[in-house]
């Protein structure tokens, strides 16, 4: 009876990871395919990696969206940040329901209605404060940090809210000031769910076409808006080169990372072993 | 010393505003104000200038009314059947993509709570690499799959299963695949999180006492892994509701979703006031689920604590 649950189990399994990397993988190999026509296999070649170079537009928008995706996640990161420390650490505050609502909505909001909001804010400060001006890079940004922050927020209220506070009370019980405390006690601790609230408000932002075409302006286009133009009339082996490209890169990123905070964190539990071990 | 102690007691009062004021106030500028506008707009008349709609208040000379608003684009959206069948499509769509991601993810979630530490490790991390890879570029993935000249069909005619290639692409079938793939680690997660926190040696007992497997997974997994349904659910069904990316490319002429009723309206029609208020209905819409999502998560935090 064992044997035939866990043979269920493995056969979901296997199913479930093949469908979510199959067509991952499909997109991978079709990007060496030499012919022009996506669906025949026209022998291994390297020349739509080739013709990416060349491409200029293409180019400008991959720059133009990683200065955004730059600049949002710095930005949601600290903000997020400063969220998380709020919801954990600071106790009753009038509002505070709201502000939770807040963090939480942007995760599950649609985003063709965020985008829509976002634009018609803009439109409304235009015409009071005379202020964005032209939309564009500045408008997308705003957008990302908006709706990154609130995930930034929960990976670090999470690590706030598991991490041991007892070192936190000790620096507060021998007289250290609340922000010394975050700044030299919590912000080290935390420091690797911020990296990884980092890295997903970085590819959230990297990723995010509707948004970034509701608020974008004239001359303003991004990786995913310019992808978004290409795909809409159907399969380009361009876009399967760029598509490697991209994921790939992502791909090795996130392991890197995880692979440098499941150290630190063995690191971390050795030298608290050591430090119990000498104090015995 | 006693001004030095009192500047402290300052700058801790100040520093806790700040934790608090800094995201408060972006959040509230950026996030929730802009409802307050989108309803502001929803009942102005759109009009040919910069921008394109009325201003529900006109305080200058040549004005004939200071106020002015009309509810004529929720009458369009009650008459114009296009908005019903978009709505209720959505609804369709959402609700059954999210059923089909609680029947795959839930038995992987299992299986992956119930696999030895270091494989859990890998298996959770395969789960949350796609979710980190483009979202765009994962949808457009299946575009090649399912095209008449794709995997599947290219397959298909070759083992002599079919003569003729299917369509797949551009019908209500591939967006169901697209919203299930795309947000099946979104369904995993929250189901694992409460999963792997379950008491197998419960289902020991049980199985002990002479319950059957299918029993005890009914009586004790079953219920106590409902609130990682829950948040697994709200989590699909949600953003799924609204969702534009998966119908405009996957999805036929006649795959009416909302977001895309929206964005259509919006970017071809460049009606503003229709387009706000298709925007304020589907919030209505999505309040009481979204209510129950936050509620869901504060009793999580909460429990923690």
């Amino acid at each position: 009876m064992n044997r035939q649950r866990s043979t269920f189990l493995i056969t979901v399994l296997c199913f479930g990871y093949a469908f979510l990397y199959i067509p991952i993988i499909m997109v991978m190999i079709y990007s060496f395919n030499d012919s022009r026509i996506v669906s025949v296999w026209g022998g291994f070649s390297f020349r739509w990696y080739l013709a990416l170079l060349d491409n200029r537009q293409i180019i400008e928008a991959a720059l133009l969206s990683l200065r955004i995706a730059f600049i949002s996640a710095t930005i949601a990161t600290i903000l997020g940040t400063l969220a998380g420390l709020a919801l954990t650490r600071m106790g009753r505050f009038r509002g505070r329901i709201l502000f939770t609502g807040m963090i939480v909505a942007p995760l599950v909001m649609p985003e063709v209605i965020t985008g829509l909001s976002l634009l018609l804010l803009f439109v409304s400060l235009q015409d009071f404060i005379g202020w964005p001006g032209q939309r564009g890079a500045t408008t997308i940004m705003i957008g990302h940090i908006t709706f990154s922050m609130a995930y930034v927020a929960v990976i670090v209220q999470s690590r706030l809210m598991s991490m041991d506070q007892s070192l936190e009370e000790a620096a507060m019980d021998l007289g250290g000031r609340p922000f010394r405390v975050t700044i030299d006690i919590t912000l080290p601790i935390i420091a690797p769910a911020m990296l990884s609230g980092w890295l997903l408000a970085f590819t959230l932002s990297l990723d995010d076409l509707v948004i970034a075409s509701f608020v974008s302006g004239p001359g303003a286009s991004t990786l995913p808006m310019w992808i978004y133009s290409k795909i809409r009339l159907g399969v380009t082996p361009d876009i399967n080169a760029l598509a490697t490209i991209i994921i790939t890169i992502v791909s090795i990123g996130v392991v890197i990372a995880c692979w440098l905070m499941l150290r630190q964190e063995k690191q971390r539990q050795q030298d608290a072993q050591l430090a119990y071990k000498n104090n015995l | 010393m006693n001004s030095n102690l009192h500047q402290q007691r300052i700058m801790d009062i100040l520093w806790r505003r700040f934790v608090i004021v800094a995201p408060y106030l972006w959040l509230f500028i950026f996030f929730l104000a802009p409802f307050a506008i989108i309803f502001k707009i929803s009942f102005a008349d759109p009009i040919v200038a910069q921008p394109p709609f009325t201003p529900l208040f006109n305080f200058s000379v040549q004005a004939d009314k200071w106020f002015y608003f009309t509810l004529d684009n929720y009458r369009f959206l009650l008459e114009d059947n296009l908005y019903w069948i978009s709505y209720l499509k959505s609804f369709k769509i959402a609700f059954i993509s999210t059923c089909l991601c609680l029947l795959i993810g839930y038995p992987m979630a299992y299986a992956i709570a119930r696999a030895s530490p270091v494989w859990r490790n890998v298996l959770l991390f395969l789960i949350i690499l796609p979710f980190w890879t483009s979202f765009l570029l994962r949808v457009y993935a299946w575009m090649g799959i399912l095209s008449t000249h794709g995997v599947i069909n290219n397959l298909l005619i070759s083992i002599g299963f079919i003569d003729q290639p299917l369509k797949l692409l551009y019908t209500d079938f591939a967006v169901y695949v697209g919203i299930v793939y795309s947000y099946l680690p979104f369904m995993i997660l929250p189901l694992f999180a409460n999963l792997v926190k379950l008491d197998f040696d419960l289902n020991e007992a049980a199985a002990d006492l002479g319950a059957t497997p299918l029993v005890i997974f009914r009586d004790i997994t079953l219920p106590l892994s409902m609130p990682g349904i829950i948040a697994g659910s709200l989590l699909v069904f949600i953003p799924a509701l609204g969702e534009f990316v998966i119908p405009a490319l996957l999805g036929g002429l006649d795959t009416l979703m909302i977001g895309r009723t929206l964005y259509d309206e919006f970017f071809s029609n460049r009606d503003w006031p229709l387009s706000s208020a298709v925007a304020t209905v589907l919030l209505l819409i999505l309040v009481l689920p979204m209510m129950i999502f936050q509620h869901h998560q504060i009793n999580e935090t909460d429990y923690q604590e």
